[in-house]
């Protein structure tokens, strides 16, 4: 009898120990991650960083063209993915929540949420790109735009139905149309959430890599041109970290390092945002 | 007047409910589109070489002779051992935040893990490449040669030159990119079995462990499944983190996890932009074809079971 009392007694020590390791094992690569990061991207922190293109290798430069390329195409990205992503959330909580376009969209919507963002680059240059015939920052904004509108409409959904049904009735027996209800009313009471889905979904495209490399390419020089290829910080960080060059590295990892904490701080803001709204 | 601000304001609304469902029918053709494109550039390639692509050992691009065995093994395997590390891990982490951590620590770790999510994948790569490589081929790999190495059947797994970069430290690196995603799943879905459940087992004086191994798991097994799931789909498509440490070698010629490879997603990123011709190109489409499929297939199951679970816990409230 004290021997199954002791057995179970050391086997549940034994298990949740296991467990408190478990969250040390996954702080412990967060924190090796964050602290290499940024010790080995300090270093490079200079204002040529954000003043001078990208150098050849062995000479002096920066990180501006990447920066500037990023900024645009994430921006672009965005301002396509936004409208796309919200009208179409609005119709999967407000309209289509019992219809079967609206159910088999949900269900795909959160497929695509988790596609390989590299097949999204590949869709892009087959459908793009190859027509036309070259790279361009156009094409990289289109895939980025793919990869932002999931988790527009994903917030979106969520938000609107977070929404009370009271709230909506309220504003129907006054006599207003559906459509003033839902832009007037519950599209504002939830535009907090759909801000914080906004900034999650530039969180996201911001370190994305995989579907730029065969759409906006990269590029050495300054380029507005959106018909041209463009460069971009993550293709950049790709490009200098694999090279064998010490200098190219020391760049790259500055890129990362203002990368990393641009996303960090992004996912953050959102956090707080959301949270500061929902607390009363 | 009456009548006419009326017939208005149904036209606004006829209008908005069409555009929104216009943008929802979009998202669906989205799909779609992703689908169509990429068979139509494998088509060439399909042709060519038919179902042998799949078990097809040889990667040729100078003989326009293309097979997927080598990516398909190293998007499996490398996939493998990431859930191998991932899940127990994952399940530790989801017991500690549901039923150990003090209150006041369960918001501040839980975020602590998501951020870890949201670090983009490149980082993840590079620093494996230039940080984690080194340390592992020096310290690592010899330890696990030593001591893994010489079990019998499994022990070839971990013999061989530690060069630090390959498919296992692909493995391990993708590990710690899906921790995140299927530790918040098993949170919450663990979060939804009922407290009286859990209360009438502490009651009769299981303990914590009992009470998460014979209450709450089988309590909410599907979902957990499907957060494993959604992990796996996770890590078969990561592109970025598995490129820089996989070793990039269209070889297959032995079964050590330490040698080079390439997944699918990293062949993809490595020589698209190199393949010269057409045939080249349309094999590397296809390449992405079949990854596409396979993550498709994994994220509807992960979808599927964990729609289930939500609607256990509608019924049994």
């Amino acid at each position: 009898m004290m021997d199954l009392r002791l057995r179970r007694k050391l086997t549940n020590y034994f298990a949740l120990s296991l467990s408190m390791m478990a969250v040390a094992f996954g702080l412990f690569w967060l924190f090796w991650l964050l602290t290499s990061v940024f010790k080995m991207g300090v270093g490079g922190l200079s204002l040529s960083l954000f003043t001078k293109m990208t150098p050849p290798p062995g000479s002096d430069g920066g990180l501006l063209n990447a920066i500037v390329g990023s900024l645009i195409q994430i921006g672009l990205a965005t301002l396509i993915g936004t409208p796309f992503g919200v009208l179409s959330g609005v119709y999967l909580a407000e309209y289509g929540a019992h219809t079967r376009l609206g159910k088999t969209t949900l269900f795909i919507n959160d497929i695509l949420l988790s596609a390989p963002s590299i097949v999204v680059g590949l869709v892009v240059y087959a459908v793009y790109v190859a027509p036309v015939g070259h790279f361009s920052a156009l094409a990289g904004i289109f895939a980025l735009a793919l990869l932002v509108i999931p988790v527009v409409i994903r917030t979106t959904e969520n938000m609107l139905v977070l929404v009370p049904d009271s709230l909506r009735e309220a504003v129907f027996a006054l006599g207003t149309p559906k459509w003033k209800v839902i832009t007037k009313v519950t599209l504002r009471a939830s535009l907090a959430g759909i801000v914080t889905g906004v900034l999650l979904a530039v969180a996201r495209v911001a370190g994305e890599t995989a579907p730029l490399l065969f759409t906006s390419l990269s590029n050495q020089f300054w380029t507005l041109d959106l018909n041209k290829p463009m460069a971009t910080l993550p293709v950049i960080i790709f490009n200098f970290a694999m090279s064998p060059y010490a200098d190219w590295q020391r760049m790259a990892w500055s890129g990362v390092l203002l990368i990393t904490f641009g996303v960090l701080a992004l996912n953050i803001l959102a956090r707080v945002l959301f949270r500061t709204k929902h607390k009363h | 007047m009456a009548d006419s601000t009326k017939r208005s304001s149904g036209l606004g609304d006829w209008i908005f409910h069409n555009l929104t469902r216009l943008f929802a029918l979009l998202t669906l053709l989205i799909l779609l589109g992703i689908l169509g494109s990429l068979v139509y550039g494998a088509l060439p390639s399909i042709h060519k070489f038919g179902f042998s692509f799949l078990w097809h050992r040889d990667w040729n691009p100078p003989m326009n002779d293309f097979g997927a065995l080598v990516h398909i093994y190293g998007t499996l395997v490398t996939s493998l051992i990431a859930l191998i590390i991932a899940v127990p891990v994952s399940f530790g982490i989801a017991l500690f935040l549901t039923e150990l951590s003090p209150l006041w620590l369960r918001r501040p770790l839980g975020i602590a893990i998501e951020l870890l999510a949201g670090i983009p994948s490149i980082v993840f790569g590079m620093w494996g490449l230039l940080v984690f490589a080194p340390i592992f081929s020096e310290y690592i790999q010899p330890f696990l040669t030593a001591t893994l190495g010489h079990i019998p059947l499994l022990g070839h797994l971990f013999q061989g030159i530690p060069i630090g970069i390959g498919l296992l430290s692909a493995g391990i690196i993708l590990s710690i990119m899906i921790i995140p995603f299927i530790a918040s799943v098993m949170r919450d879905v663990f979060e939804v079995t009922p407290e009286i459940l859990k209360e009438s087992a502490y009651a009769v004086g299981a303990t914590t462990w009992e009470v998460v191994w014979s209450v709450v798991l089988p309590f909410t097994r599907v979902g957990v499944i499907g957060g494993i799931m959604l992990g796996l789909g996770r890590a078969l498509g990561e592109t970025m983190a598995v490129t820089f440490v996989i070793g990039n070698s269209d070889q297959l010629d032995t079964s050590s996890l330490y040698a080079a490879g390439n997944s699918i997603a990293s062949a993809l990123a490595n020589e698209f932009t190199e393949a010269t011709t057409p045939m080249y190109t349309s094999s590397l489409i296809e390449l992405g074809l079949i990854l596409f499929l396979i993550t498709f297939v994994v994220l509807v199951l992960s979808k599927l079971l964990l729609l289930r679970l939500s609607r256990k816990e509608g019924k049994g409230t």
